[in-house]
């Protein structure tokens, strides 16, 4: 159980039991809907912004743990993160979760998101911990819907 | 107990003597894609070792060798399923193919505007979008049997929506997503009471019952190789000649012509009307080997042993506090669909697979059975005959470990 316990690890499960951010946000500027038809996962993303920055951002939607928690932590992090700063997090964890970055020898923004490196072990859940980032780089985008297939 | 012999039968499929993650392979995802046992890796590797070339074309010994085999892989289909002549066992790609099949050959010649087409609620996407897009085609409607909580259809409503707009009736024979068995041969008796043909989907039947095109009077009848322990790209679409003849060609090529000039086509008669191109030879003759191989174990015993099986894993995963049970037909097969309180399908899949225990999570091709059920996706175990009740404790112990991790 050693790649399990480490991609089931007690922040992600904590995460997923108590997703941070799990609302929505009325009014919001900008949204996006990602979904994984392989799995199901659904998400709705919302964005608010304050001129270039993040002012509040936040999801809703159904998924697995990873998922979740992978949405979940992303809300905390991009809070307040300008939209170019956002973007170089969304290409890190995207490099990071396919193979592409190796956090652990590389410089990056990446933080507590580095714990997402696990799922490299698990190719059919890259999508998974994927999913949130790509749907809020949609929204951030101007685009309003966004899938994983 | 039955005196099913499944020791023996397990040493026929190479694939299961491996571990995954360091655990034996546990593989329960037969109703996604059965495995292969020797003498079908064996038939096919000696197909193409000396017998391959292109069929029904060359005059030499290959050609008639191949030629032969894979009609001869036809003449086992009909005898298994009990077809009146082997030209109505059509060579598919698979179950999918063989409905699209249908939907279009019968769709553009009999379905007109404001007819109608009755599916179940319990269906596979494969039974469900191709009616969708020739109803859309032809400006036809579909209307859907319902069912009831436990995942049975009920035949009252069924009853109610066939009328003189009926153009056809399809549903299948098993559910993939429940397990259930229908009463297809009532409901087909139904819907001939009022003259409607009907396609059964048996991708799930096929493999874990025994199935007689001709008792249960099925007009068309479509099934797998690989879920009935055949290589994946065979499969049948049964259909009874009377339709088959009226129905125009799915697809225009090779093989499936009479004569061809710049003017106007003819067309072939049965099966190679609805052949055309190369067909994948190799996969339907493994597909026939498949078919000696069921022929060669006893095979109602087996049926009987997924009984238990099914029996012995709805006991052992039910008593599972949080465990519930998705499909609890009174009529099943060895499939057995479950959701573990609020965790993730993906989430169990995951760490079963971890305890090398191979079974489906998602949709299953059947998002309207998530709908009706409210569920995201379930996990499913569907078992087949060389699985054993050890593998079934090892699958509920697991399952623990699951509500372990997440509690």
């Amino acid at each position: 159980m050693s790649e399990l316990s480490e991609l089931y690890q007690e922040v992600i499960l904590d995460h997923n039991k108590n997703p941070r951010n799990f609302r929505e946000i009325e009014n919001a500027d900008r949204w996006a809907d990602g979904n994984n038809p392989l799995c199901g996962d659904q998400l709705r993303v919302f964005v608010d912004l304050e001129g270039d920055v993040v002012k509040d951002v936040s999801f809703v939607g159904s998924g697995c743990a990873i998922s979740k928690a992978s949405a979940s932590m992303m809300t905390q992090v991009l809070k307040g993160k300008t939209r170019a700063e956002a973007e170089v997090l969304f290409d890190e964890f995207h490099k990071m979760v396919t193979g592409q970055l190796d956090p652990e020898s590389e410089e990056t923004h990446l933080g507590k998101l580095r714990i997402f490196a696990g799922v490299l072990e698990f190719p059919a859940r890259v999508k998974c911990a994927s999913l949130s980032w790509h749907t809020v780089n949609a929204a951030l985008q101007g685009e309003d819907e966004v899938s994983t297939e | 107990m039955s005196s099913f012999n499944f020791q023996k039968v397990r040493s026929d499929f190479p694939v299961l003597s491996q571990t995954v993650n360091g655990k034996p392979l546990r593989y329960m995802d037969n109703a996604a894609s059965a495995q292969v046992p020797n003498l079908v890796i064996e038939r096919g590797s000696e197909y193409l070792k000396k017998e391959h070339s292109n069929v029904h074309r060359g005059v030499h010994y290959l050609s008639q060798k191949a030629t032969s085999a894979y009609e001869a892989a036809r003449e086992k289909v009909r005898r298994f399923i009990n077809a009146g002549e082997a030209k109505e066992c059509i060579f598919v790609r698979g179950c999918t193919e063989g409905i699209n099949l249908v939907a279009s050959g019968y769709g553009r010649k009999f379905i007109n505007e404001g007819d109608e087409i009755v599916i179940s609620q319990m269906e596979h996407h494969s039974n469900i979008v191709p009616w969708q897009m020739i109803a859309e085609e032809r400006g036809a409607k579909i209307r859907v049997i319902p069912m009831n909580q436990a995942g049975e259809l009920i035949l009252d409503e069924y009853e109610n929506l066939l009328n003189e707009k009926t153009k056809m009736v399809a549903f299948s024979h098993i559910s993939n997503a429940l397990g259930t068995i229908n009463p297809a041969k009532e409901m087909i008796e139904t819907a001939h009471k009022f003259g409607i043909p009907v396609c059964i989907d048996g991708a799930q039947a096929v493999p874990h019952m025994r199935v007689d095109v001709r008792d249960l009077d099925a007009d068309f009848y479509a099934f797998s190789g690989h879920k009935m322990f055949g290589p994946t790209g065979s499969g049948v679409i049964y259909g009874k000649k009377e339709w088959l003849e009226k129905m125009d060609p799915y697809q225009g090529g090779g093989s499936m012509i009479k004569t061809v000039t710049f003017e106007k086509t003819t067309y072939a008669g049965l099966p190679e009307k609805f052949e055309a191109g190369t067909p994948a030879i190799a996969s339907q003759i493994g597909l026939g080997a498949a078919i000696d191989y069921l022929n060669s174990i006893d095979l109602d015993a087996a049926f009987e042993y997924e009984h238990e099986l099914l029996a012995y894993a709805t006991e052992r995963l039910g008593a599972i506090e949080g465990v519930k049970l998705i499909g609890t037909a009174r009529e099943k097969t060895s499939v057995v669909s479950f959701t573990v309180a609020d965790i993730h399908p993906h989430d169990i899949g995951t760490i079963l697979d971890q305890e090398g225990i191979a079974i489906r999570a998602g949709h299953h091709c059947a998002q309207p059975v998530m709908q009706f059920y409210d569920v995201p996706a379930t996990a499913r175990a569907s078992l087949a005959f060389y699985n054993t009740k050890e593998e079934i404790d090892a699958l509920a112990d697991s399952v623990k470990k699951v509500i372990e991790v997440f509690s």
